[in-house]
């Protein structure tokens, strides 16, 4: 069943007790079985409210939330059975080895110890961790620990696998040895839930995403979609001297079919940028640097929200 | 029993004691070995020399050392509780990690409270043992048992309180301005008599009092144990109960 739903979600709101912060005002979203899903949003869009109400660990304080078809508030303990959960922080623990870890984990989901073993086997191959198997976590890399917590994750086989800005904090050859680790997991069919703020990330891994902004989801569907929907197909950024960007944009307006001022450089949105530089050439206004790229998300969140994604 | 959720939680704690049992258990007795020793042989003697009437004819030694083996438990249980549980219940804590899992914030509180209650009693046996060695009275089967209830109205308060502090500092704050003062005054190491009376009524309303003069009952076979019981007993429960809120409301926000 290619359409199962597993996740619901209607009228989703978290108000967190202290401080009384909508973190999450009201969402809709449904998540199908074998896709990947990602909710795509600066820091503070509520993001990870939202993976912590879909991993049983908080409840909403509105609406509703069905996952595989059941109620958090009454059986959170069943369901959280069948998930898997990377949190934002690592929570493996550091004074245990690899295989340790990977063993308390199972006995916390009910396995027996002959299958453990065997799922502890293939996990480690995966996570690329088979000559670290015997070692203290305090002793492993970042990436190594978030490999780790992956494929921990992963020990009960859930059906649903929930990642928390899984590459926050990595180095770039780190995320790309975990993005290729995703990438073979959703090819198995697993299906993923991620938040990010990456957009590289987003458009690597989701099928479908929606975006985030102050606890409302701006607009929802795939990377493709939202770029052909928000964006033009190319973008040409243009940076002048500080404090003159505005001035020096407003010759060129008419150029863009929309123009975006940020305060290092500005962005004109348009179908050709070659055609463009050349036509703001033209024009006798010179910028420092001028570059023609391709529409990205970034693009899109920029157009939804006003603002950019990592401030 | 084998497998409940408070089990496995049970289980990860004792998974990590494996790697370090072995230093615990030469602490837990190289300790009261040594404090006996200075005690007994060295002060013991001067106070013994004066047949203080304050100790009824009681050797000093035997005084001495059941009022530090509920003493030592309240240290034992101070340790176990206050800091491995405010780690536990940070963002990257083991609480963190368990709480994804079918584990619920009850089972986690009653995993850990169990491995508390085992650091505890096992401390208390190798000290029943030492005393033993001394050739001071009292029976292991009964002495255990009230130390671990003394170490247990301490623990459980403080492990319910300590999920959700907020810094550290205050962990180090309760170290210095309660426990300390607690184990100087509660009637450790002389006769709460001594005190002006005053500060007599403050210092026995204090859990280590009670357990003081609990596992000196015991020992020496004076006065009956039952108010102490239920005293620790009831502060143990009331933890219990605070503890279940608080584990769930803070891991479970």
């Amino acid at each position: 069943m290619a359409d199962e739903i597993l996740v619901r979600a209607s009228g989703l709101v978290k108000v967190h007790p202290m401080g009384g912060v909508r973190a999450v005002d009201g969402i809709d979203f449904e998540l199908r079985k074998g896709e990947a899903f990602g909710f795509l949003g600066p820091n503070g869009a509520g993001k990870s409210s939202t993976m912590r109400m879909i991993g049983c660990v908080s409840t909403p304080s509105a609406g509703e939330l069905r996952i595989f078809g059941l109620d958090p508030a009454t059986d959170g303990a069943r369901i959280r059975a069948r998930l898997g959960v990377v949190p934002q922080e690592d929570t493996v623990d550091t004074e245990l080895t690899v295989r340790e870890n990977l063993y308390i984990y199972g006995r916390y989901f009910g396995l027996s110890r002959a299958r453990i073993r065997e799922r502890t086997a293939g996990l480690l191959e995966f996570a690329q961790l088979e000559d670290k198997a015997s070692e203290q976590v305090g002793a492993l890399s970042g990436g190594m620990r978030r490999r780790l917590t992956i494929a921990r994750s992963l020990i009960n086989e859930p059906e649903i696998l929930l990642l928390d800005e899984p590459t926050t904090g990595l180095d770039p050859q780190a995320r790309h040895v975990l993005w290729d680790r995703l990438f073979r997991l959703k090819q198995e069919g697993v299906t993923l839930i991620l938040t990010t703020h990456y957009m590289d990330e987003a458009e690597q891994l989701c099928d479908r995403l929606v975006v985030m902004d102050r606890g409302r989801i701006a607009d929802e569907g795939s990377p493709r979609e939202l770029i052909e929907r928000h964006s033009t197909r190319e973008v040409l950024e243009l940076r002048f001297p500080p404090g003159e960007q505005a001035i020096r944009a407003e010759k060129v307006t008419d150029i863009a079919e929309r123009l975006e001022v940020l305060p290092d450089r500005v962005l004109l949105y348009v179908e050709d940028g070659e055609a463009a530089l050349a036509a703001v050439h033209a024009r006798g206004v010179t910028p420092i640097t001028a570059l023609v790229r391709r529409a990205t998300l970034e693009d899109v969140f920029l157009t939804l929200t006003g603002r950019t994604l990592v401030d | 029993m084998g497998d409940t959720l408070a089990w496995r939680s049970f289980s990860y704690w004792m998974r990590r004691y494996r790697h370090t049992w072995r230093g615990t258990i030469v602490i837990s007795v190289a300790n009261p070995f040594l404090f006996l020793l200075a005690m007994g042989a060295g002060l013991g003697g001067l106070v013994d020399q004066n047949h203080s009437a304050y100790l009824h004819g009681i050797p000093y030694l035997d005084f001495f050392a059941p009022g530090l083996l509920a003493a030592a438990a309240m240290q034992t249980a101070v340790t176990e509780s206050a800091r491995p549980v405010h780690t536990a219940g940070q963002p990257s804590g083991s609480y963190r990690a368990a709480a994804a899992t079918p584990l619920r914030p009850d089972d986690i509180f009653a995993g850990h409270l169990l491995f508390i209650a085992f650091r505890i009693a096992i401390s208390a046996a190798a000290f029943v043992l030492v005393m033993a060695l001394f050739g001071i009275p009292g029976s292991a089967l009964l002495l255990v048992p009230a130390a671990l209830l003394t170490g247990l109205a301490f623990a459980v308060p403080i492990a319910a309180w300590a999920v959700g502090v907020d810094r550290p500092a205050k962990l180090n704050a309760f170290f210095r301005f309660v426990v300390m003062p607690l184990y100087m005054f509660s009637g450790t190491f002389f006769p709460t008599s001594q005190l002006p009376a005053w500060l007599r009524p403050v210092v026995e309303l204090s859990p280590l009092w009670h357990g003081v003069a609990l596992c000196r009952t015991i020992a020496l076979g004076t006065g009956t144990p039952y108010v102490h019981v239920v005293y620790l007993a009831v502060l143990a429960a009331l933890g219990v109960l605070a503890g279940r809120r608080r584990y769930r409301r803070h891991l479970h926000a």
